[in-house]
């Protein structure tokens, strides 16, 4: 293949790679004992999933259903004791405006907890290790005590130098304005906070969600306050305060709720409003990024200069879709064949080691090596969530352990209606049986490039010990090729 | 094309995956979609410049049109917001539909130009929108390492 250039080009004629999907050998005779698994229940970040992968929460939803029960019983009580007398006595458009302020408020609340905040997948083992060589390669050799120093780049955006953080959870160095939460383990894009009441993190996907949630239901609140106010007043010019407050007792009990709630609820949309006009996170906000304190010519990049711009950008802007595939069936690999290529021959052996490895317990713990940083919550806001900075408690090995990070892939191309991708995560809940392990192990999508390796047969996740080890053997034998 | 599609197994035998190059995200301009088109030394001998730059750049463009923030956007999310969302059980998101077309462009792009010249570009949506990953293929026919080698006998495998 001549292409007419300076350069020495090679002759080898290259078989073109096939680009449409061949779904039926890959899939044929894998999965007849079992049902084909979602990514969802591989996922490694710590969520929860309901609905099949449909829905997606934080780990501790105690807080979410206090939220939940509060705005219900408060809301039902007003509906079953105030409205009655008042759209009698008023107009029978409280309750109407009372009930749609109501469902959207619950709209906002499901929407805001239920989908996914903005996590980023965490990096395939071939992009963690050429991350890996680009960063050894920048900082130089180092002893064997000696401790790397923190791994971050820096970029300029808009004239203003960023610096990137390297997640050692995520393997991948995050993207301005995206920060780990250690609550659910995931790298967030433009994290804003993680919150209880909510149950999940805040970030791009749905903190126009939020805002509109805390907003309608600081409405709402307000809204419920002054019509149980209005509705004792009209009732004790009647009969007299002590016996309105016995003919209506709930009113008591919601009037206490919304006192309580709304200052809070209004602040926190007071607060959220300034940090939308002015296109700043909380994280940012707290850390005090862009104020002008730290440096005189500091200033916030990604403000696009004037509130309206500020505020559509964040409430009406385009919504990404989601990056994890939660509800995408995972499909076992085909063989990957034994590369020859000597430039890539040094992860031949580490791979394998660490697929060795994979197969340890040891891998199934919880990842003990954090090295995000979740943002320092305010004492000022009503959001618990203490995402606390964890210091990397080991530097992460080179070609690092696929195991809990890793995404294997396939290298077919993804046909655009089936997702045909191969996650190898071991998830911490997961223990290591003898079911899901074969399809960790020597999963050839593991053999990152150089590494490949032929198992002559398909791979089978279905098969037993005696074959996994099998093609284990084939892989070392294959690899010293 | 000069050669038929084969069955993607058969392939295997004949293709080795040889290397991969990332190219990262360029985030000079904020936090929109942009990959860096500096071109990776790796694919020197296997592709012209040219063709690659305008690969990515026509990435970029189709990334740029899905998060442009005008009044269609701006129309699509005040819609959604009335209809408290539930409109996007019906219909797809602009960002979906440009994502559609990006897939689809991608895999023209493989079929055309770079699956000739061995190379495989895997959608960026797949690795996260983190990196555009493309790998590099061998023919196992060729005896020892290929990559960045002068010409060598090709036997060629057909």
């Amino acid at each position: 293949m001549h292409l007419g250039l300076d350069e020495p080009v090679r002759e080898c004629q290259y078989n073109p790679i096939c680009t449409r999907n061949s779904s039926s050998m890959e899939t044929s005779g894998h999965k007849k004992k079992r049902t084909p698994r979602r990514k969802w229940q591989i996922f490694p970040g710590r969520n929860r999933f309901y609905c099949n992968g449909r829905v997606m929460m934080a780990r501790q939803t105690g807080v979410f259903y206090l939220t939940l029960v509060l705005i219900m019983v408060t809301s039902g009580l007003f509906f079953a004791f105030d409205c009655p007398f008042l759209a009698s006595n008023l107009t029978p458009a409280i309750p109407v405006i009372g009930g749609v302020l109501f469902v959207f408020v619950l709209g906002m609340l499901f929407r805001a907890s239920f989908s996914d905040p903005g996590v980023l997948p965490r990096a395939t083992p071939d992009e963690a290790a050429d991350l890996e060589r680009q960063i050894d390669a920048a900082n130089g050799p180092s002893g064997p005590g000696y401790r790397p120093p923190p791994r971050t780049r820096e970029v300029v955006v808009n004239g203003q130098t960023v610096k990137l953080k390297y997640c050692f959870t995520c393997k991948i160095f995050r993207p301005p304005r995206a920060s780990h939460c250690s609550l659910c383990d995931n790298c967030v894009e433009r994290f804003d906070h993680h919150c209880p009441w909510v149950g999940n993190c805040v970030g791009k996907r749905n903190y126009r969600f939020f805002y509109l949630f805390i907003l309608s239901l600081s409405f709402l609140t307000i809204f419920i306050f002054a019509f149980v106010i209005t509705h004792v007043i009209l009732r004790s010019n009647r009969t007299g305060f002590l016996s309105a407050l016995k003919d209506s007792p709930a009113s008591v009990l919601e009037v206490l709720v919304c006192f309580f709630s709304v200052w809070s609820i209004m602040g926190l949309s007071g607060f959220h409003t300034y940090l939308i006009s002015s296109n700043q996170t909380t994280n940012e906000d707290i850390k005090g990024s862009w104020s002008t304190k730290r440096a005189k010519d500091n200033y916030n990049p990604y403000s696009y200069g004037n509130i309206l711009t500020n505020c559509c950008a964040a409430l009406c802007g385009p919504l990404p879709p989601s990056l994890i595939d939660r509800r995408g069936l995972i499909q076992s690999d085909t063989p990957q064949p034994v590369s020859h290529s000597n430039g890539s021959s040094m992860y031949n052996s580490t791979q394998l080691h660490t697929h060795m490895a994979a197969t340890t317990p040891l891998l199934h713990s919880d990842p003990v090596m954090m090295g995000g940083e979740g943002p320092t919550l305010p004492g000022k806001s009503s959001l618990g969530g203490p995402c606390a900075s964890l210091a990397p408690s080991q530097p992460s090995l080179p070609s690092s352990m696929p195991g809990l990070g890793c995404a294997g892939d396939m290298l077919t191309l993804r046909d655009p209606d089936t997702h045909c991708h191969h996650h190898h995560f071991v998830s911490p809940e997961e223990t290591p049986s003898p079911g899901p392990m074969p399809l960790t192990l020597p999963c050839p999508a593991h053999m990152t490039h150089g590494g490949h390796m032929n198992p002559a047969q398909l791979y089978d996740p279905a098969s037993q010990d005696s074959l996994h080890e099998d093609s284990v053997r084939g892989l070392v034998k294959l690899s010293s090729v | 094309m000069a050669t038929e599609f084969h069955n993607l197994q058969e392939l295997r035998h004949s293709a080795s995956l040889a290397n991969k190059v990332f190219l990262q995200r360029d985030y000079s301009e904020g936090t929109t979609c942009r990959f860096q088109t500096k071109f990776p030394s790796e694919l020197e001998s296997r592709i012209e410049r040219p063709l690659f730059e305008d690969t990515v750049k026509r990435l970029n463009i189709y990334y740029a049109e899905a998060e442009k923030m005008g009044g269609q956007s701006y129309l699509e999310g005040c819609l959604a917001c009335a209809t408290a969302y539930l409109i996007f059980l019906c219909m797809e998101t602009r960002y979906e539909k440009v994502l559609k077309k990006i897939g689809g462009y991608i895999q023209e792009q493989n079929e055309k130009i770079y699956a000739p010249r061995g190379l495989l570009i895997t959608d960026p949506i797949e690795r996260g929108m983190r990196v555009i990953e493309i790998s590099i293929y061998e023919d196992r026919g060729s005896s020892g390492s290929c990559s960045g080698s002068s010409s060598t006998s090709g036997s060629s495998a057909r």
